[in-house]
């Protein structure tokens, strides 16, 4: 009787990074669909000669656009990781991820700064509530980028050099969220 | 180890008796009882929800509407539509592509096994929180306002759980198939459940998103269209409704595809044409990007060109091209069945399983077209509950058909394939009468609210034999709870003290059945490699030719 030729068990092909783009894939769906439903009931209120923004509403662009600034040193930084990762340059690579750490810390507290100084109680009607859906779950996900630069951090410089698939997957990751606060900034800070 | 190691050890750990037992399966990352976890819970509320769907339907047949009492109808609706969609359906289908997906692509173990676990943890925790607050008047429509925040809350948490596990799912088919299995020669169930899983990931986060909003304004109340618990019945209707169901029952179509080559014992051709018809019914997806009812509206006839294509696109996009594919998928795997196939009860549920699907789609774009005038009539319902059942009798069929890499036993085929003609039976009777029904005018509704002196949903306003559809609709949901309960029973039965089979009972094509039954822990001693989409047949073509 014949048998199905065997061979020894392949490793997972970029199980991290494909993982990565999928969850990312959920994150663009869902701000995306937050991002919608903002632009929808800004257009009724607009097309109905309502109020959108509520009266005496100001953000601090400074701190907004600080963000979006932020937002190219850390690609940069991430990448840097990958460089370095990839060459084994163990001490680049932590400083990369370090960088890239420190930098998604004070992405967080210009948002945080914002919410703080933003005259704008959430029960001001629907602006208040997709103004906080959108810049909190932005903020989240700010938060979740920190959390795995962290993991990423502690795994490659804790000796798994060669699980580099981590670094590109959480490069991956900055960049899905420059892209998605690129927009969030445009629609929501820009345009209001 | 960390959190995300890829191919936890712990899934070899054997199962224990008592405390260690439940300890093994409540820690377990071994995907075969992750899936089967999801079975199980699925199953108990598959049960549950149908005790709700025939109170409601014999609260219909009452004329006067007062044969429960009126305060609970709202929330035993709220029961009866979230129990239905995410406690039964949609986790069905999760479960089953749990248990057996990796096995069909030649993997150990699946992608993420932690992230797996916690996603049905997850959903668990976040459905059973959601019924008490329906069932403490929160919910949809709900009183008090406690109860509506948490229902939110914990729907979202449900739906991340699932969304969780889809994505262990998908990165499983995307990364850990067997040397030599591209994607064109992925088994028939594991594309469909891509195909599902990455619809899902679309889908889902949107409805997430919307009841992170209605949370926000409910819980921060201001004069709002986004505001009261009565919203979730408008902006959150869209996650449990058509076409966004459809998308929970695309698996449908590849187990049928699997059921099908697997009774006539040919290759199922042609092989691309099937794929993109099983990833068309995907395209229901956009709906959900939309958050609102894509619809051609009424009088469209006297509409200008522009705004009848400005209805027609969208309209094409969500409800036909899902119909087309759910039909080209149907109509080229059924036309393998010349091949004098072997009938068994998988394929029998199977086939009626992708017939209820099919009708779901063709319902549902009907539904959406404003001049037939069943926008807010039971047809919706009618045509939400063939759906249901389409999971329910696919999920059934999945078990009977991979119950022996499971279970190392296998359903006693004669005794299954009457319960399969059962299950189709209460089906047809369930969601028909509704349908027909919602032609005249029977009001309906997603989140329907019930209030006193009020006519809606349980006092008919028309004068049609409302009695005689709500009846058959009892019936049908009568007899699909006998068809459930038949199949647990004789399920537990079988595969506790059943006869045991063989590695290969039913003649099988792919690779779930190169390995023993039932599958050890780590699913394969040895790494197969693939030549061919049908790598089984290959090699019994192989063995006759060498006899």
């Amino acid at each position: 009787m014949l048998a199905l030729p065997t061979a020894p068990a392949p490793q997972p092909r970029r199980q991290i990074l494909v993982g990565t783009a999928l969850v990312l894939a959920g994150a663009v769906a869902l701000m995306g669909g937050l991002i919608g439903l903002f632009l929808k009931f800004r257009t009724i209120a607009n097309d109905n000669g309502e109020t959108w923004l509520p009266d005496g509403t100001k953000f601090s662009m400074v701190a907004a656009n600080v963000m979006l600034i932020t937002l190219l040193p850390i690609c940069l930084f991430a990448q840097w990781a990958v460089y370095s990762a990839k060459r084994d340059d163990k001490p680049h690579t932590g400083l990369a991820l370090g960088l890239t750490g420190l930098i998604g810390l004070a992405f967080i507290n210009a948002q945080a700064f914002i919410f703080a100084t933003t005259a704008l109680p959430i029960d001001q009607g629907t602006y208040s509530y997709l103004f906080y859906a959108v810049t909190g779950m932005t903020m989240a996900l700010a938060i979740v980028g920190v959390a795995f630069t962290a993991v990423a951090a502690f795994r490659y410089l804790g000796g798994r050099t060669t699980d580099r698939a981590i670094v590109s997957a959480h490069a991956l990751y900055w960049y899905a969220f420059s892209a998605i606060f690129a927009v969030v900034w445009f629609v929501v800070y820009v345009t209001k | 180890m960390t959190t995300i190691d890829t191919h936890a050890t712990s899934a070899a750990a054997p199962a224990g008796a008592g405390i260690a037992g439940v300890a093994d399966w409540v820690t377990t990352t071994d995907h075969k009882k992750i899936g089967r976890l999801y079975l199980g819970a699925a199953g108990v509320s598959l049960v549950g929800s149908l005790v709700v769907a025939g109170l409601l339907a014999l609260e219909r047949i009452s004329t006067d509407g007062t044969l429960l009492p009126i305060e609970s109808l709202t929330q035993l609706f709220s029961i009866y539509r979230f129990g239905l969609t995410y406690m039964v359906m949609l986790p069905l289908m999760i479960g089953a592509a749990l248990c057996v997906v990796p096995l069909q692509v030649g993997s150990r173990a699946v992608a993420f096994p932690r992230v797996a676990a916690t996603g049905f943890w997850t959903w668990l925790v976040g459905s059973i929180t959601a019924i008490v607050s329906i069932a403490a008047n929160g919910g949809p429509n709900g009183g008090n306002r406690i109860f509506v925040d948490l229902f939110m809350l914990a729907s979202g948490l449900a739906i991340l759980g699932l969304l969780a596990t889809a994505v262990s799912l998908a990165t499983t088919i995307l990364t850990t198939r067997a040397p030599g299995m591209n994607m064109r020669r992925v088994p028939w169930f594991t594309w469909s459940v891509l195909v599902m899983s990455l619809a899902l990931l679309v889908a889902l986060p949107i409805l997430v998103g919307d009841l992170l909003v209605l949370f926000l304004a409910h819980k921060y109340p201001a004069v709002s269209d986004l505001n009261g618990n009565r919203a979730i019945s408008e902006w959150a209707a869209f996650g449990f409704t058509q076409p966004t169901t459809l998308l929970f029952v695309i698996p449908a179509f590849g187990f049928l595809a699997d059921t099908v080559a697997t009774a006539t014992g040919k290759r199922l051709v042609p092989r691309g044409t099937i794929f993109a018809a099983i990833g068309l019914v995907g395209t229901a997806m956009f709906a959900a990007a939309v958050q609102s009812p894509v619809v051609i509206r009424a009088g469209f006839s006297s509409l200008s060109a522009g705004d009848k294509i400005s209805d027609l696109v969208p309209f094409a996009l969500v409800h036909v091209l899902p119909l087309l594919g759910a039909f080209l998928a149907l109509a080229l795997t059924a036309q393998a069945l010349r091949k004098k196939p072997t009938i068994g009860a998988p394929l029998v549920f199977g086939l009626f399983a992708a017939l209820l699907a099919v009708g779901g789609a063709a319902a549902s774009a009907l539904n959406h077209v404003g001049d037939a005038g069943l926008v807010g009539t039971t047809f919706e319902e009618g045509t939400w509950l063939t759906l249901v059942y389409a999971a329910v009798l696919a999920a059934m069929g999945a078990v009977a058909h991979w119950g022996p890499k499971l279970w190392g036993r296998a359903m006693p085929l004669k005794a299954t394939l009457p319960l399969a003609l059962l299950g189709f039976l209460g089906a047809a009777l369930a969601s028909l009468p509704l349908m027909i029904a919602g032609f005249a005018d029977q009001p309906g509704g997603v989140f329907p609210a019930v209030e006193p002196g009020v006519p809606g949903v349980v006092l008919f306003d028309y004068s049609g034999p409302s009695a005689l559809w709500n009846a058959l609709s009892l019936v049908g949901h009568c007899l699909g709870l006998l068809a459930v309960l038949a199949f647990v029973g004789l399920a537990i039965r079988s595969f506790t003290s059943g006869e045991r089979v063989g590695d290969d009972p039913w003649n099988g094509q792919t690779l779930e059945w190169a390995t023993t039954s039932p599958a050890p822990a780590n699913n394969f001693a040895d790494i197969h490699i693939v030549q061919s989409a049908e790598p089984l047949l290959d090699l019994k073509t192989s063995n006759r030719s060498d006899a």
